[in-house]
């Protein structure tokens, strides 16, 4: 079994603790992790915005680059429902190309799901903290919802998950709309920082780092405390770093 | 009815700053969800026949002209006269004709979007018709001189406050502080209206190919009045509203309201087939139906956006919608509000018109959910932004060449300014290279940004920046990591 990490651009250049935390957990389910160094971008922000051709071009690179594995793991809901249900899509009349993006659909999982299919169970490393959990939507609709990664998190010695009010609405990031209609997303952030505060929890946690980089740099605006140095009374982690932990959190 | 959908991110911005429109949308929407979720919970079968659904509104669209050609024949048959317009124009001058045939003096209407579609009451009006909307929230509209808020509810957006007022200053009725109040005002005006009324028009959610039947939804009892009082009966349809039998009426019928309001049944469903016959004593002496295409057939022959024709103008995807639970009805800037809206309003008005609407949308993906017919909204927003992107470039003649000349506007400068951002980003990412290279560029700048003072807000990306701290780039990349690891 040949198991490609698709480490999303945005992990790749802002968040890689997240993919060294993914691929620690990949070890622990028995993979040999490889990382095609040709990746780079699946093309999303340009097929949510229209762009068919420019995101078809990126797209056959995925599917090019990604053929010779048997697996392709992910820690982003968002860029796997980009793999999964958008390239086929945008091949659709594409004889050549729709096959090869359905075999690339076909073996490409989220992390949660492949940690929901191999019944992983975090180690022993407690991990002190009431945690809230933000359900992103590609992963829960696109996708169908992951392998659990409520039920994932529960497992971790220590935490104290709390039920996020309403955590089925969307956090108002959705790609370059976050950038291009600014009122909107920021009423649909408003409205979700307002439910994580009701949880009293020290950590709001995703599956995926779009959602988390527009949650958590709101939550820096607001109280002046930079993305990545965590000091900040509400942090923000990824999925992969809660269940990854080693007691090294901090430092990350 | 007058299109503004070119100014939706001004609206957007007002909407946003009314508190009582916010506080309206806050308890609505979640409201009529809740009830729409118990609805379904305790009614096992609401997923089948949502397939159902669905099943039969494809075949129908299918065979659309071939329905279309049943109905009017069964509706000819019962004594009806079918009318067709091929755009709001000539509906209007349709029904504007019959009225003045009939020598109409008052009409009253029961709410139709189809009728607000047409702008069929300041036509009416303006042949000196006095008309009069029956159904309590458009009577409310109409009298405020607004546009349907929700596909629904169209009132949903104004407080009981704003109602005593409308009503001192448009009715010169005393100051009335409750609701009961309110509507009995309103219910005893309403009364009136109908006993003197020439002429009653509705709308049509479903006609029965088959039978000639047109079915009406509602829960005040207006719609049933307005059908069986005054002497004429006209019913304005899209074209799309036509299924082939009364079987498949009552699998609409099951989660139309259920998917609406979380009713099992509405209050009212009236089910007309033609005029009076001699042996019955109820019921208008004429019956007309009129079929509006209106820019459907565009819809319809486009694959990628056919389906939205299946809609039944539930609203369900507008309560969950968290882009409408902000922006509201009146942001869309026509009829239709919502996901469905965002779909449909760029090809009936025009996609240069509404090219901000497909853009409304983080694609959460929950209309899709909830769509009695499961529309696969999502997947039509994306269809729709490809087209509108398509019409601004100089290189997609074919498509452009065949939009309407409104439609084959240049493009902003935003538009090629955001085109060229897209071409230097999909080179960036189409070579390993150049992607690291512009890795490597990233931290420069924000190396040079963050000495400047301040956390990292960079210029050209301020719609981000107003809102959120942009995060520093790591000093080393996952790939660079990679890299040190495996050496």
């Amino acid at each position: 079994m040949k198991t490609a990490l698709f480490v999303t651009c945005l992990v790749d250049q802002l968040f890689p603790q997240v993919g060294e935390a993914t691929v620690r957990l990949l070890e622990r389910c028995g993979r040999q992790v490889e990382f095609p160094e040709a990746q780079t971008c699946c093309g999303q922000p340009a097929s949510n915005m229209g762009y068919g051709d420019e995101a078809r071009r990126l797209g056959r690179r995925m599917i090019e680059i990604f053929e010779p594995f048997d697996e392709v793991v992910t820690p982003s809901g968002s860029c796997a429902s980009m793999v999964r249900v958008q390239l086929p899509e945008l091949f659709e009349h594409d004889a050549e190309w729709r096959p090869r993006a359905q075999r690339l659909a076909s073996k490409t999982l989220e992390l949660t799901e492949l940690l929901g299919q191999e019944g992983f169970e975090p180690g022993a490393v407690r991990f002190e903290a009431r945690v809230t959990y933000h359900p992103s939507c590609h992963l829960l609709r696109e996708l169908g919802g992951g392998g659990s990664p409520e039920a994932l998190l529960a497992q971790v010695p220590g935490i104290e998950l709390v039920e996020l009010p309403d955590a089925e609405v969307c956090c108002g990031f959705g790609g370059a709309f976050s950038a291009k209609m600014p009122e909107l997303s920021g009423a649909m952030l408003d409205a979700k920082l307002k439910a994580v505060e009701a949880t009293g929890a020290s950590v709001l946690t995703a599956t995926d780092c779009g959602c988390l980089m527009h949650l958590g740099g709101a939550i820096n605006r607001r109280q002046g405390v930079a993305i990545n140095r965590r000091q900040s009374p509400l942090k923000v982690l990824h999925i992969a770093e809660i269940l990854a932990h080693d007691g090294n959190l901090n430092e990350a | 009815m007058d299109v503004t959908s070119h100014r939706f991110a001004e609206k957007v911005r007002k909407a946003i700053a009314d508190p009582q429109i916010q506080r309206a949308l806050e308890t609505a929407g979640p409201r009529f969800d809740l009830a729409r979720r118990a609805a379904f919970s305790s009614f096992p079968e609401g997923e089948a026949l949502r397939d159902l659904g669905r099943d039969i509104k494809a075949r129908t669209l299918a065979e659309l002209d071939q329905q279309l050609a049943r109905l009017a024949n069964s509706v000819e048959r019962v004594g009806g006269e079918v009318h067709w317009a091929s755009d709001a124009a000539e509906a209007r001058r349709i029904v504007v004709d019959l009225a003045e045939g009939y020598g109409a003096k008052r009409v009253v209407k029961s709410k139709s979007m189809t009728t607000e579609e047409i702008g069929l009451n300041q036509a009416l009006e303006g042949a000196g018709i006095e008309t009069i909307e029956t159904d309590l929230g458009e009577y409310i509209i109409q009298l405020a001189g607004e546009a349907p808020f929700h596909i629904i509810a169209p009132a949903l957006h104004k407080s009981r406050e704003e109602v005593t007022e409308l009503f001192i200053e448009k009715l010169g009725s005393r100051r009335l502080e409750s609701r009961e109040e309110l509507t009995q005002e309103a219910r005893k005006i309403l009364r009136d209206a109908f006993r003197g009324a020439d002429l009653g028009i509705t709308g049509v959610n479903f006609a029965v190919a088959d039978t000639g039947t047109i079915a009406v939804v509602e829960n005040e009892g207006n719609a049933r009045l307005s059908t069986s009082l005054p002497k004429v009966h006209i019913a304005v349809m899209g074209m799309e509203k036509v299924i082939p039998d009364m079987s498949s009426l009552s699998v609409f019928l099951k989660i139309l309201a259920r998917s609406a309001t979380g009713q099992k049944m509405s209050s009212y469903v009236s089910c007309i087939t033609g005029p009076r016959r001699q042996d019955e004593e109820d019921g208008p002496e004429a019956f007309h139906l009129v079929i509006l295409d209106n820019g459907r057939s565009r819809l319809l022959a486009d694959p990628e956006l056919r389906e939205a024709l299946r809609c039944i103008r539930c609203g369900a995807c507008l309560n969950i919608c968290p882009v409408y639970r902000h922006a509201g009805g009146h942001s869309y800037g026509w009829v239709y509000s919502g996901p469905i809206g965002a779909v449909i309003t760029p090809s009936f008005v025009g996609r240069e018109q509404a090219s901000a609407l497909p853009f409304a949308s983080s694609l959460c993906g929950a209309c899709r959910d909830v769509c009695p017919v499961r529309i696969d909204l999502p997947r039509m927003l994306l269809a729709q932004r490809r087209k509108i992107i398509a019409d601004s470039d100089p290189a997609c003649k074919e498509e452009s060449s065949r939009m309407s000349s409104a439609q084959a506007a240049p493009a902003p400068s935003s538009r090629r300014a955001e085109r060229l951002a897209m071409k230097l980003f999909t080179a960036t990412m189409a070579s390993p290279r150049r992607y690291r290279w512009a890795g490597a560029m990233l931290q420069l700048a924000s190396r040079f940004f963050r000495r400047r003072g301040g956390w990292w807000r960079p210029p050209l990306i301020t719609g981000w920046t107003q809102l959120r701290d942009v995060p520093e780039p790591a000093r080393q990349s996952f790939r660079q990591r990679w890299a040190s690891r495996a050496r």
